[in-house]
């Protein structure tokens, strides 16, 4: 039993290796790819839309509702970035219900990675917003005695944000796997449906973090 | 180590792959539709607004055309109504006008058939008061009537005062023609004479005499001269005997009984 799925390496040239975490991201960026792609191959522009699509429209118009009640002026802008943040996030959880699949959300490796998107993304959509010496003066309010703290505040939550999806993730399955050895019945079922709302939970609060993030960099950014 | 820092940042790669898949796989297309839907959905919303506004015009106007109609509907009632009242009113007044004529006709023709009988009526009282006079006179005195008639005549033509020969004699001269002596009955030739020469000695010798007998409407006998006449008729005690039975008519069709009554008496 392995703490990571990083640990689970099929193939390795050098620094490359090929280990579970980025296999089941690809798979799960396939179901995510081709179930889209499927559904969207033919929208109805009628009034009258299969089931389908209700649901994607259902799950895009949530995620924009989302974000427009978090604060974010133009929630289509950002919906690719946090939209995929959280279908990727959710999709991955969800699978845990097959039996060999290993989440990639429970690879510190992944969380870390999304972390680091999103600390590479606030400042980025900030500099977009007002520019370069705009932004990073936005480091430097109320006072600039504040520099330093603003700086760590910022590193602080994007390592907040990957240990806290890492660890509840990995937990889950932590726990799935001692109590599969303890008492197979029963309980490892009712322990993941836990696992089930814990991923979706997670997954709502990395995304909702994500926005309000971006969402206080626009903030600074237009005060 | 936790942290593989190549898997970081093969799932940074993978991430950002999966955001321009899922842009331009998932949320472009989504979008797109949703905007379109919502667009042809806001052309529909604003036709069906147009066709309500022309559904509404439509039934405005069709209130209006209806409301006309219904006016002009009324109108014509009327019309037909204060027309047939009219018809109505001149078939009315032509049956009574139609009424009016055919009693005036009856009226007319019982007034004629009336006066026919009063003069049948006159002329048969006027022969029988004859024959019974008549037959009571021979009766009783055995004497004619014609002759009791005649006697009476003459006695009257010699009673004449003055004045009245003298207008008789001046109704003579004015109308250049004979006197006229008509009577019911016929005249023996020796009472013509006895007349002659009554009426000769009154007025004068050269007076002619014509006599016409067999005339029922004097009911006696007259001398006539230029519409001045002097006789005895029976006229008078018929007009009397007229009076009196239009009379107990008139008494009887007011109250039959007392008439009853006084005719038991009698």
């Amino acid at each position: 039993m392995s703490l990571t799925p990083d640990d689970q390496i099929f193939w390795q040239f050098g620094c490359f290796k090929l280990n579970a975490t980025i296999v089941w991201t690809w798979v799960v960026m396939l179901i995510l790819v081709i179930g889209a792609r499927l559904i969207t191959r033919r929208l109805s522009r009628d009034i009258h839309i299969s089931r389908w699509q209700n649901m994607l429209e259902i799950i895009v118009l949530g995620i924009l509702e989302q974000m427009k009640e978090v604060g974010l002026k133009k929630p289509e802008k950002y919906l690719g970035y946090i939209g995929t943040l959280f279908l990727f996030i959710v999709t991955a959880n969800l699978c845990t219900i097959f039996p060999v699949y290993e989440p990639p959300t429970g690879s510190l490796s992944t969380t870390a990675a999304l972390a680091l998107s999103v600390f590479m993304a606030v400042p980025l959509f900030g500099i977009e917003k007002k520019g370069v010496v705009g932004y990073f003066k936005t480091f430097m309010e109320p006072t600039p005695i504040m520099l330093p703290f603003n700086i760590i505040a910022e590193f602080s939550r994007t390592l907040a944000m990957s240990v806290r999806l890492f660890g509840n993730i990995m937990s889950g399955s932590m726990i799935l796997a001692i109590l599969l050895t303890i008492t197979p019945f029963i309980f490892p079922i009712v322990m993941t449906l836990l696992g089930l709302l814990t991923g979706m939970v997670q997954a709502y609060i990395f995304s909702i973090l994500a926005t309000v993030f971006i969402a206080s960099a626009m903030q600074s950014a237009a005060n | 180590m936790l942290i593989d820092w190549f898997t970081v940042f093969a799932q940074v790669v993978n991430f950002l792959v999966l955001v321009y898949l899922l842009k331009r796989f998932l949320y472009q297309p989504i979008l797109q539709a949703i905007d379109e839907r919502e667009n042809r959905i806001a052309t529909q919303l604003q036709e069906a607004a147009a066709q309500q506004a022309a559904a509404d015009e439509q039934h405005q106007q069709f209130d209006r055309l209806n409301a006309a109609l219904k006016q002009h509907k009324e109108s014509l009632l009327a019309a037909a109504q204060s027309e047939a009242e009219a018809e109505q009113q001149r078939l009315l007044d032509e049956a009574r006008q139609a009424y009016d004529e055919l009693r005036t006709r009856l009226q007319d023709a019982l007034v004629k058939e009336q006066a026919r009988l009063s003069v049948e009526l006159r002329k048969q009282v006027q022969q029988e008061t004859f024959s019974i006079a008549r037959k009571t006179l021979a009766d009783l005195a055995n004497v004619p009537l014609e002759a009791q008639i005649m006697a009476v005549f003459i006695e009257k033509l010699q009673a004449l005062g003055t004045s009245t020969i003298a207008q008789l004699s001046a109704a003579l001269q004015s109308a250049n023609h004979p006197l006229v002596v008509r009577s019911t009955f016929a005249i023996s030739a020796e009472q013509q004479a006895r007349i002659a020469q009554v009426v000769k000695s009154l007025i004068n010798d050269k007076t002619t005499l014509e006599f016409q007998t067999g005339k029922e409407e004097v009911g006696g006998i007259e001398l006539s001269a230029n519409g001045y006449k002097i006789g005895w008729n029976i006229t008078d005690y018929l007009d009397a005997l007229e009076k009196r039975v239009a009379g107990v008519v008139e008494n009887w069709q007011k109250n039959p009984a007392q008439v009853e009554n006084i005719n038991h008496d009698n």
